[in-house]
């Protein structure tokens, strides 16, 4: 379970949030400048909350009153942002490997043939990001973030830069991963028709509040 | 003519040593400050920037001078390494070495902190979000897309290094086979009668060894832009 409540100034803007999520997939949901990608880097641990809490399975992860972060490179939490960042110095093996040499984990081949069949990038690993299309680049990001075998995957609307074929190419992918991989999500998008399509909860973020929190009903309001 | 004697060669090879150790000396602390310079904010960061670009505007001589004094057998840092480590840098070449260090530095950190800067801190982010430790971001991510830019800064270093002259004299003195680079044997030929050829040839060697480090490092700069775009 993921609990936040947290409070962050970020120049005129205020954020303060609050929620606690069971779900496999908790879709953030909110205009753009509504604050869900600070609250979503507060997750990561990219950013430090002025005032608040963060757990996740009873782990805290942020505690401002005691003074306690836990640095992102420790949290086991992936992240898929929108823009992809794949390393453009390695190929697309070497990419997919990162999160696994960092943590120090044993090779895992079974786990790796998994993800890259599952996400169709098999015939990828030797290339370099910048041969890569848009879509393809975003699959790789999500192999990528889950080889590091996260305890939380976070996704910043990982289709928000593609265009519309793309995306339908990608969500099918995203559907099965939430059926296979049994690593909860935050699903971070503006788009009610994604969020109907892979989330089994709601938060519903306006000016930087939490307005509404539940089932996927929530998006009609 | 163009016959380089063997007094020629020991000032060449001189030469490059010198400019070897000061270029592979400088090159870690120029990396450090120039990550330091490029991503880090901190109290006196205006001062040690400039503290670094010194040497590029005093005059060398002033610059020499001020080795003398620290670096001396009798200055502040010199005496005490010369009576604890046994590190002499007056009137040996290690000390035409420091001086050839400490005035190709700003040339030497200047291309090493513009490519360190243009390196996306979004990916240093994602690295983190992958499990790596702040050290293991730096030798993982940000040097290996900077590298071209820390190359080229050795590179640039290094042929400053080749041709200092003001400095170096004036803190090591120049003393055939110890301290004689190619610059300042070409400044004893130019006053010794007869001596025009040995300069001339002398004169080639360095324009030769300084287009070809500017070649270089501009070389680097193109694959720095070709790295950093994934190609």
């Amino acid at each position: 379970m993921l609990r936040v409540d947290v409070e962050k100034q970020l120049g005129e803007f205020t954020l303060s949030a609050r929620f606690e999520s069971q779900g496999r997939v908790t879709g953030l949901f909110g205009a753009s400048g509504a604050g869900k990608t600070s609250l979503v880097n507060m997750i990561a641990g990219l950013l430090r909350p002025d005032r608040g809490t963060i757990s996740l399975d009873g782990d805290v992860l942020d505690d401002t009153a005691k003074g306690f972060h836990l640095p992102a490179w420790q949290r086991r939490i992936g992240y898929v942002f929108q823009d992809a960042r794949l390393f453009p110095h390695l190929d697309v093996a070497q990419n997919l490997d990162y999160g696994r040499r960092m943590n120090h984990l044993a090779d895992d081949h079974a786990q790796r043939t998994r993800v890259t069949e599952l996400l169709d990038i098999g015939h990828l690993l030797d290339r370099r990001p910048g041969k890569l299309s848009g879509g393809e680049r975003q699959r790789v990001a999500l192999g990528r973030a889950l080889l590091a075998k996260p305890r939380l995957l976070l996704l910043d609307e990982p289709l928000g830069a593609l265009d519309e074929g793309r995306r339908a190419e990608i969500l099918p992918y995203l559907v099965r991963l939430r059926d296979e991989a049994r690593i909860p999500m935050v699903y971070v998008s503006h788009d009610p028709a994604e969020l109907r399509q892979l989330a089994t909860q709601i938060v519903l973020l306006k000016d930087g509040r939490v307005t509404s929190f539940g089932g996927v009903k929530v998006l009609q309001g | 003519m163009f016959e380089i004697t063997p007094t020629e060669w020991i000032a060449i090879r001189l030469s490059l040593r010198v400019a070897t150790v000061a270029t592979l000396v400088a090159t870690p602390l120029g990396i450090a400050l120039a990550w330091l310079l490029a991503r880090r904010d901190f109290w006196g960061k205006s001062l040690l920037d400039a503290v670094i670009h010194l040497p590029l505007v005093l005059p060398p001589v002033v610059t020499g001078y001020l080795l003398l004094l620290t670096f001396g057998r009798k200055g502040l840092v010199g005496g005490w390494l010369a009576d604890h480590l046994g590190i002499v840098f007056a009137f040996r070449w290690t000390g035409a070495a420091l001086a050839c260090g400490v005035m190709s530095f700003p040339l030497l950190v200047r291309p090493m902190r513009l490519s360190i800067e243009a390196v996306d801190q979004k990916l240093e982010q994602a690295a983190e979000t992958l499990g790596a430790r702040p050290l293991k971001v730096f030798f993982s991510v940000t040097l290996p897309l900077a590298l071209p830019g820390v190359l080229a800064g050795m590179v640039l270093g290094f042929a400053k290094a080749i041709g200092e002259f003001g400095a170096t004299i004036t803190f090591v003195s120049n003393i055939p086979g110890e301290t004689q680079t190619i610059s300042s044997a070409i400044y004893s030929l130019i006053q010794t009668p007869d001596g025009d050829a040995a300069a001339l040839r002398l004169v080639m060697v360095s324009v030769i060894m300084a287009v070809a480090a500017l070649i270089g490092s501009e070389w680097f700069a193109r694959r720095a832009t070709a790295r950093l775009h994934g190609n």
